[in-house]
């Protein structure tokens, strides 16, 4: 196969090649220029048609833990980035940021879904419960107790996503076996291993009736 | 992850034009694929449009059958009353894949629009003809434990990771779709397509079509279905193999039969040919195995994955007798 790098030639591969090549050199001389124009904003009610430019800023409306506000954000900001970075709610962890181990887990309109896969931009209008939302003031929430009290985590590090996908898996009315929440919970990856205590802290919650 | 341009469009028509205007464009749904894709800098779409404000949601009765609109969560759709009365083979695949937060994010169209999980599609170090046409298939002689056994080309022996899709199949779904050219319905069984000499190309959608909904016609598959799923951890993992059997029994005889395989193929598997000898049939083991040997015909294995060849079949039986009650 013909080393690429070293494409002089006329042959259709290296137009091809030398084609794709102007294309990224155009992409990156544009993007330069947009990187230095000053940032703008739009608001998100223009964006029915129109388009929000790459390093344009587009403001959203969003209820994080209980409090409305404006913000401003990239398109390609996601929600976990957004909560950690810009928001300091850095209690929703980032273990793989790739969809695959659970530990950015929060819940968006009261359902967990993962941070990582969701961008802060497509949230606009929405209510964001974080794992700084869950507990009441200084009480805990029922499951923070029962995790506590079933040691459910060695290094915490899956902890926050664990509690807020428990807490949903019994609101979905998935927790009436430990059968069943292995299965829901099995989004949510523990390396430390602690999922048996993990399991009795959920059933725990569920078979005391507290409300979550 | 690049930077890209972002739209949100609330009409049909401005979300194709959109795609049509723009050849790097592309629909973003739930993105809970797409944006791993991103990520990854397997994909770099210039242009997103958010689909989500179009009105798809809606799961609802139709004249001869339920419709499915392309933007209703995975998650709703299992846990929808009408589904799970009349198709519940379709609840089963769902909740088969991914994992619960992911089928909360996760659409119908999303699902059917998921690329592969072959490992060199997602190692861009690595050749393949579906990431970057023309590199070669680096699974064709490479770890290819995963992969095809039936309709694969010496381009590409990817498989398809949805396991809903795998159900629509077998289901005899039909796909509604919106585009320049105004609307078309396309049969679930043809909206997937092969690999052949263009890898590249996962689905037979056209430039700027867009998923508006899936009809599932009436049947009598509601009691005797059984999808089963073998993956190498208990829960939130691709198929190896999966099969996705539906029955209409009456004396035990069976009348009629449904039957695909995810795990096997460039898209879901159907088995067309294993239905056929399974009508007329008393149920029994013996006739479950008859259709499995029927099935994988025309099967032919890669040097890791030979191991299907055996796996297939068992599971191909396995769903029969948990469908037919038999177990």
């Amino acid at each position: 196969m013909a080393d690429k790098r070293s494409c002089e030639g006329a042959d259709e591969n290296c137009n091809q090649h030398n084609e794709a090549r102007r294309h990224f050199l155009k992409q990156t001389s544009l993007l330069t220029a947009m990187a230095l124009a000053p940032p703008t904003l739009m608001k998100a009610g223009e964006l029915d048609e129109k388009v929000a430019a790459a390093f344009e800023k587009v403001k959203v409306t969003l209820e994080i833990n209980g409090k409305k506000q404006k913000v401003a954000v990239e398109p390609r900001e996601t929600l976990l980035d957004f909560l950690r970075e810009k928001q300091n709610l850095t209690g929703t962890k980032k273990g793989c940021d790739y969809g695959q181990c659970g530990a950015c887990t929060v819940h968006v309109n009261g359902e967990r879904v993962l941070s990582c896969l969701s961008l802060a931009v497509m949230q606009d209008g929405k209510k964001i419960t974080t794992i700084e939302g869950l507990a009441d003031g200084d009480k805990l929430h029922p499951m923070q107790e029962a995790f506590i009290k079933h040691d459910g985590f060695q290094c915490g590090y899956c902890t926050p996503g664990q509690i807020m996908s428990a807490v949903a898996c019994i609101r979905e009315g998935r927790a009436s076996s430990e059968d069943e929440i292995r299965e829901f919970m099995s989004g949510n990856i523990c390396r430390c291993g602690a999922y048996p205590n993990i399991v009795n802290a959920i059933m725990e919650v569920k078979n005391g009736g507290q409300k979550v | 992850m690049i930077q890209f341009q972002y739209m949100r469009p609330t009409k049909e028509k401005a979300a194709i034009d959109a795609l049509v205007k723009d050849q790097n464009a592309m629909f973003i749904a739930g993105g809970t694929n797409l944006i791993d894709l991103m990520k990854r800098g397997i994909m770099a779409p210039e242009k997103l449009v958010d689909i989500n404000k179009l009105p798809l949601r809606k799961i609802e009765k139709e004249n001869n059958g339920i419709r499915i609109g392309a933007l209703a969560l995975n998650r709703d759709v299992a846990d929808d009353k009408l589904i799970l009365e009349k198709q519940p083979l379709l609840a089963q695949a769902l909740n088969a894949g991914a994992s619960a937060q992911l089928r909360n994010m996760a659409t119908v169209g999303g699902n059917m629009m998921q690329r592969t999980r072959c490992y060199y599609f997602y190692d861009t170090a690595l050749p393949c003809n579906k990431r970057e046409p023309g590199s070669g298939c680096g699974a064709l002689e490479g770890f290819n434990r995963m992969h095809a056994i039936f309709g694969f080309s010496n381009k590409c022996i990817a498989v398809h990771p949805s396991d809903m899709s795998v159900a629509l199949t077998a289901l005899d779904a039909t796909v509604l779709v919106s585009g320049p050219k105004g609307e078309r319905r396309i049969p679930f069984g043809d909206f997937h397509r092969l690999p052949g000499d263009q890898p590249e190309i996962d689905t037979n959608l056209e430039k700027g079509e867009l998923i508006l909904a899936v009809d599932i016609p009436d049947a009598p598959f509601t009691k005797n279905v059984h999808y089963l799923k073998v993956r190498e951890r208990a829960s939130y993992a691709f198929a190896l193999v999966s099969v996705a059997a539906a029955l209409n029994i009456e004396n035990n005889t069976i009348k009629d039969a449904r039957l695909a395989m995810g795990g096997v193929a460039h898209k879901p598997w159907r088995l067309s040919a294993a239905e056929k000898a399974l009508v007329g049939k008393p149920v029994s083991e013996a006739t479950f195995k008859e259709a499995a040997d029927v099935a994988m015909q025309g099967a032919k294995a890669f040097k890791h994955n030979a191991y299907k060849l055996k796996l297939a079949p068992n599971t191909i039986v396995q769903a029969l007798k948990v469908a037919a009650a038999i177990t």
